[in-house]
């Protein structure tokens, strides 16, 4: 008996579809690194760099890909299958041609449907390996990096404004509640240098001793740095940018009850002014009477009225 | 977001600080400096400032003292980023559900093992070797109301079965209703309207079993794909009869066949977005080249030559192909 509806039969498989499973609150997003057809050496390292500083929670594809144009509106399809398959809901596309040398396209999916695009031309490139300096100074894999913004095109451009917010998802990490303040290392420095540019560095956070209870901050550079030139966006359709913002719905309060140990659960009721001076009394027979002799008494005479000019 | 004045170093400048997201950003203009290497000290003369400013107001917080070090509650975060997943619909009651809800009836906790009398041991509840097992009865008493050439426990097993159908039926009716609404997790052969190209893409379901042959199962988990509705098992026939799943490279075909209806042949139809270009456009013809040499060239008259011989085996009158039979000779042993 073949049903249409597939429900895992092992307890591993079943574990695994609730890992896909949407949550009510959401943790760390898992990111899609592959290519084009054609890439160079830049872009390569760049790819390779990117995968690195989130290898726990990333997947990079190996093999060329050539028929994903993410800015048309058939060429997302396979990148969404992607996204289903792999579970994961940041991609970072790199493909090179002469029109867009060392293009990279930063893309998210909502319910692994292509949510925005941020396409970056990759500039002044330097790649992890080309950095000198004391490992032990090295950050951890895992660890949740500050970041700096810099640059008022932040808020005045619009392509920056949407570069900040795909960086920031890109490289935040999981969402804590707690935090270690002894295992902060690294830091994001992304500063506007111009309306369209973004110079991204990545550095270690060193803390030093000093005179307060408050660490001195100093950073040295570790990881890539490139000039990120924003040639293209496609921000998201209002209604799933609505739908996405969605919060939890917390667990509305109850007005007007408490709990007493002694007593249980305790309510007020509040009565509204009932104005019993203002009540129509109903048993006025006689009143009663005398006003409905009075209304039907006016209801033929505005009757005989009409009939009248007929 | 959250002002945090950076008191300790330059009073003037404001950074908008987010703790949540561990975010600092600095809306004040920001000299370009000249070169590469200038513009290098200068990011990083800043972004020391800004991570001063989060340590600040990080180092702030109230720790609890870890063996790891101090741990700090973090506030939410001010810059909200979208989800990646819809938010998780509840499962809708089943129908037992919903019974025992109007009925009042609550759940009762079974006990692994259980006592059978039959055998005086202790038994479980379920599986291999179970308490009130079908099979272990060895007798079953006439009624008066049982014909004679009834057997009995026939009887018993194919009431079990039904039950057994009707269960599963009404457990695939609840996967159904749930999955209607998206409550389940999804699935990946039948969700992604991206795999297949929509109005081609339709589903043959394979409904058997004359039990479930009501079942009419159309868009459930497909969202803008079309679907025809499963089309149920006739009554009488055998498998062949069965509408075959239509392979992809049938449904390529089929489009070609229907470009042939327009005037062009299909090359101006609109395309769908996921549709691939014709595999044969246009050519159905072989025609040679137009100036291959000098005089009757050799394709040419490798072309003749093989219209000529098919023409004159079919007009001669020997019936013997000399060259045919000599290959078929064996030799008599």
């Amino acid at each position: 008996m073949v049903a249409a509806i597939r429900v895992p039969k092992t307890q591993r498989a079943r574990r695994e579809l609730l890992k896909h499973a949407p949550k009510l609150v959401e943790t760390s997003k898992k990111t899609l690194i592959l290519h084009g057809t054609k890439t160079s050496a830049v872009l390569n390292s760049v790819l390779s760099d990117i995968y690195h500083l989130k290898r726990d929670n990333a997947v990079k594809y190996t093999k060329k890909n050539d028929n994903i144009r993410p800015f048309e509106s058939g060429g997302e399809s396979s990148l969404e299958f992607f996204s289903l398959k792999t579970d994961c809901s940041l991609i970072v596309y790199g493909s090179h041609s002469k029109k867009r040398p060392n293009n990279l396209i930063l893309g998210r999916t909502y319910d692994h449907h292509i949510y925005d695009l941020v396409e970056v031309g990759v500039e002044n490139y330097k790649s992890m390996e080309s950095y000198v300096y004391d490992k032990k100074l090295a950050p951890k894999l895992g660890s949740k990096p500050f970041f700096a913004f810099i640059g008022e095109h932040f808020e005045s451009a619009e392509e920056l404004k949407h570069l900040k917010e795909v960086l920031l998802d890109l490289f935040r990490g999981e969402v804590v509640e707690n935090l270690n303040l002894a295992g902060v290392d690294r830091i994001y420095v992304c500063t506007a240098i111009s309306p369209t540019t973004v110079y991204m560095m990545h550095c270690a956070l060193r803390l030093k001793r000093s005179g307060t209870s408050i660490p001195r901050m100093e950073l040295v550079e570790v990881g890539p740095s490139m000039d990120l030139v924003v040639r293209r966006h496609r921000l998201p359709v209002e209604s799933l940018k609505k739908e996405a913002m969605k919060t939890a719905e917390h667990a509305k309060k109850m007005k007007n009850v408490t709990k007493d140990p002694v007593q249980g659960k305790l309510g007020k009721v509040y009565m509204p002014d009932q104005q019993v001076g203002k009540l129509t009394l109903a048993n006025d027979i006689k009143g009663l009477k005398r006003e409905r002799r009075e209304a039907k008494k006016n209801k033929d005479d505005s009757k005989k009225q009409k009939v009248n000019p007929e | 977001m959250a002002e945090g004045p950076a008191a300790t170093t330059i009073a003037a400048s404001s950074y908008e600080v987010d703790l949540g997201n561990l975010m600092a950003y600095d809306p004040s203009h920001h000299i370009a400096a000249a070169s590469r290497e200038e513009l290098r000290q200068e990011c990083l003369r800043k972004g020391t400032e800004l991570a001063q400013a989060l340590a600040d107001a990080l180092f702030a917080l109230p720790p609890n003292e870890d063996r790891d070090g101090p741990i700090v509650h973090l506030s939410l975060p001010t810059v909200r980023l979208p989800r990646e997943k819809h938010l998780p619909k509840p499962k809708p009651p089943t129908k037992w559900e919903l019974f025992a809800k109007v009925k009042g009836i609550t759940k009762r906790k079974k006990n692994k093992r259980e006592w059978d009398e039959q055998t005086q041991s202790w038994k479980r509840t379920y599986g291999y070797d179970r308490v009130n097992d079908d099979k272990d009865i060895p007798i079953i008493e006439a009624k008066s109301t049982d014909e004679p050439g009834v057997d009995p426990f026939a009887q018993r097993r194919d009431e079990k079965k039904k039950r057994v159908e009707k269960q599963e039926k009404n457990r695939l009716e609840n996967l159904k209703k749930a999955a209607k609404i998206g409550a389940l997790p999804r699935l990946l052969s039948f969700t992604s309207k991206c795999c297949f190209p929509p109005p081609l893409y339709y589903e043959c379901l394979f409904v058997s079993g004359r039990n479930l042959a009501e079942l009419q199962l159309s868009n459930i988990f497909c969202m803008q794909s079309i679907q025809l509705a499963a089309k149920a098992l006739p009554i009488i026939g055998t498998k062949a009869d069965l509408p075959k799943k239509s392979r992809k490279e049938d449904l390529e075909s089929v489009v070609g066949m229907a470009s042939s209806a327009t005037a062009s042949g299909g090359k101006f139809d609109e395309k769908l977005p996921d549709e691939k270009p014709p595999k044969h456009p246009g050519k159905h013809r072989k025609f040679l080249p137009v100036a291959e040499g000098k005089g009757m060239g050799s394709l040419e008259k490798q072309q003749n030559d093989k219209i000529l011989n098919s023409l004159l085996a079919r007009n001669s009158d020997e019936p013997l192909d000399v060259g045919k039979a000599s290959s078929r000779i064996q030799p008599l042993t």
